[in-house]
């Protein structure tokens, strides 16, 4: 793998996804959305401490005025999901978008390695998506100047969003790859992304061995610890195997675009 | 020009030395299928340095299909594709640094500028940061794009993309040129710049281009391909497929005199195969005009003005109608479809 054709994929996509206003649109959109999840969090806070003004005891019982526990770990929550809905509309162009234009025929007989292409793609990729959570940043900026919350569980959960955006990604990508049609690519990827974040709500209904297993494979699940601040290898390892099995898969589906 | 000589004693991809390799493009046995339905069957065909050759044939043909199979797009079913000397299949990375490819839909990044887009190419055929910038300003003034070298590629005409992508195709210097139909969609002016362009550039390269246009193949190409239904017809040089293909000698003959006794007399010389009415000619309007068909072997000139002189009649004109390179495709093809 030459880092140099990596950089240049990288900056062509960068720049495709800037110069033709996805990146904006998609940002704008997420920022809204999670804005209103941090407002909507916030203000429950606030009235919760109002009423724990008249009713101590009530407070001390269910420990609501944790800002970590009622604030922020939920808000990565919230996050989540909107990343599940929006990395698809990220990640539908990146390969589809070639196929379909015809681009592709020429960007196979470029003397590049598959895996220069899709690397590259990735990390413009999950460059945006870093800029895109780069804006909720304000949130817990917020919360350190007008309150007092533990800081590790922020940076954490931090790492578990940057985690899960490139598990998201990846999958993305894979499904990109499959076809040349932006919209199949977008409603496959949500569809099995909607699939994993299920599975921990089914898991409960199984056998107990089985149900270690789904809750296991449930992609949000990993996140929740992350959100408390305990960084446990076993959900970093998820996320890395997550993350490399699509883009292997990604790999395998264009080398096996060329034999048809 | 190296004239197609015989094949080089050591096959290149076993020396491996570039200087050693005559043949730039070899093609042997080529077989691509899609399913059940094979787009080429067996295709054989070769290219020296410095030649243009010309891929000529009807849509569905298998053109595209091949010359995506020598820039490495897919490996074929089977049979082998070697270019500069290395094996489409076994080293297409080293295929893919030597050649520049124009695919027929010219497809290109809409969203970036020429000159972004150029550069791009540029850098990802291995050109290093000093080269791209010249490279680059180099082509855009071969191809006379320099015009627009700072605009978005989605705003500029469909001429002027058709030239971004044969700059595309030329920001390396390659040693191999693959042009799927490069002269759609420009008009003629343009269209005279880019064979001029394509002409200059043989001589140090390897060209090879599909295309529809049949006059284009006799002004530019030092060979043509003929493919049908995805197997070789006929590889020759234009001149040499035109008179190859006159099975019989045709003539034209204008005449002042009875037409039916001169029709009757032609057809009575020796040698003559079929006599036809011909067109009349403007310049002799008295004339009657004749299309003569002999065998091969027969002079016309010798045997058919005594016949006339003899019966008192005027000859005007006779001279021999040549095939255009057209009707010798048109032949090839429809012989091909018989069988």
């Amino acid at each position: 793998m030459n880092p140099r054709n990596v950089g240049l994929i990288f900056r062509k996509e960068l720049n495709a996804y800037f110069n033709s206003f996805i990146a904006y649109a998609v940002i704008a959109m997420f920022l809204v959305i999670t804005g209103y999840f941090f407002y909507n969090l916030l203000s429950t806070f606030s009235m919760i401490s109002f009423q724990a003004q008249a009713n101590p005891m009530m407070a001390k019982q269910y420990n609501l005025l944790n800002i970590n526990e009622t604030v922020i770990r939920p808000l990565f929550g919230s996050i989540s999901i909107v990343m599940l809905l929006m990395t698809p509309l990220l990640t539908m162009r990146l390969l589809a978008e070639e196929r379909k234009s015809g681009a592709m025929e020429l960007l196979l007989t470029y003397p590049l390695r598959d895996i220069e292409v899709v690397t590259g793609k990735f990390l413009a990729c999950f460059t945006v998506f870093m800029a895109m959570l780069a804006g909720t940043i304000t949130f817990p900026i917020l919360l350190l100047t007008l309150g007092n919350p533990e800081p590790v569980p922020i940076f954490t959960g931090y790492l578990g969003l940057l985690l899960l955006g490139s598990a998201f990604i990846s999958l993305g990508l894979f499904t990109s790859s499959l076809t040349e049609n932006q919209i199949v690519a977008a409603s496959v990827s949500f569809a099995i992304l909607f699939c994993f974040w299920l599975m921990s709500y089914s898991a409960v209904f199984l056998s107990p061995g089985l149900g270690r297993v789904i809750a296991y494979l449930a992609i949000t699940e990993h996140l929740e610890s992350l959100a408390k601040g305990v960084i446990d290898s076993t959900d970093i390892i998820y996320y890395f195997n997550f993350t490399l099995l699509f883009l292997f898969l990604t790999l395998r589906s264009l080398e096996s675009k060329r034999w048809r | 020009m190296i004239p197609p000589g015989p094949q080089s004693l050591v096959p290149s991809h076993y020396t491996g030395i570039n200087f050693k390799v005559l043949k730039m493009i070899e093609v042997e046995n080529l077989c691509k299928s899609f399913g059940p339905r094979k787009a080429v069957n067996g295709l054989t065909f070769s290219a020296s340095k410095g030649e243009i050759l010309g891929f000529l044939g009807p849509n569905g043909a298998g053109k595209t299909t091949t010359m995506r199979i020598l820039t490495c797009f897919f490996p074929p079913t089977s049979g082998k594709a070697i270019v500069a000397g290395h094996d489409c299949f076994e080293n297409s990375l080293e295929v893919r640094k030597r050649i520049g490819y124009l695919p027929e839909s010219v497809p290109l990044y809409r969203e970036m500028s020429v000159r972004g887009y150029l550069s791009f190419v540029a850098g990802v055929k291995g050109m290093d940061h000093r080269a791209v910038k010249q490279g680059v300003n180099r082509v855009m003034s071969d191809c006379g794009i320099a015009d627009v070298a700072e605009r978005l590629i989605s705003e500029i005409s469909k001429g002027y993309r058709q030239r971004v992508g044969l700059a595309q195709a030329l920001v390396n210097d390659p040693e191999v040129l693959i042009l799927d139909e490069p002269t759609v969609g420009l008009d003629p002016r343009q269209i005279r710049g880019i064979r001029q362009l394509i002409r200059d550039l043989a001589g140090e390269r390897t060209v090879i281009l599909s295309t529809h246009i049949l006059p284009e193949v006799s002004m530019i190409c030092g060979r043509v391909v003929i493919v049908n239904q995805g197997s070789l017809v006929a590889v020759d040089t234009p001149a040499n497929l035109t008179s190859r293909l006159r099975t019989s000698n045709r003539m034209g003959i204008w005449v002042v005199g009875p037409p039916q006794e001169v029709q009757q007399a032609l057809a009575a010389v020796h040698g003559v195969k079929n006599v036809q009415p011909g067109e009349p000619d403007p310049t002799f309007p008295d004339a009657h005009g004749f299309t003569v068909e002999l065998d091969t072997g027969t002079d016309a000139r010798r045997t058919l003005p005594p016949v006339i002189i003899g019966h008192n009649w005027d000859l005007m004109e006779l001279r021999s109608l040549e095939m255009s390179l057209e009707e010798v495709f048109i032949k090839l093809v429809t012989r091909e479809d018989e069988v």
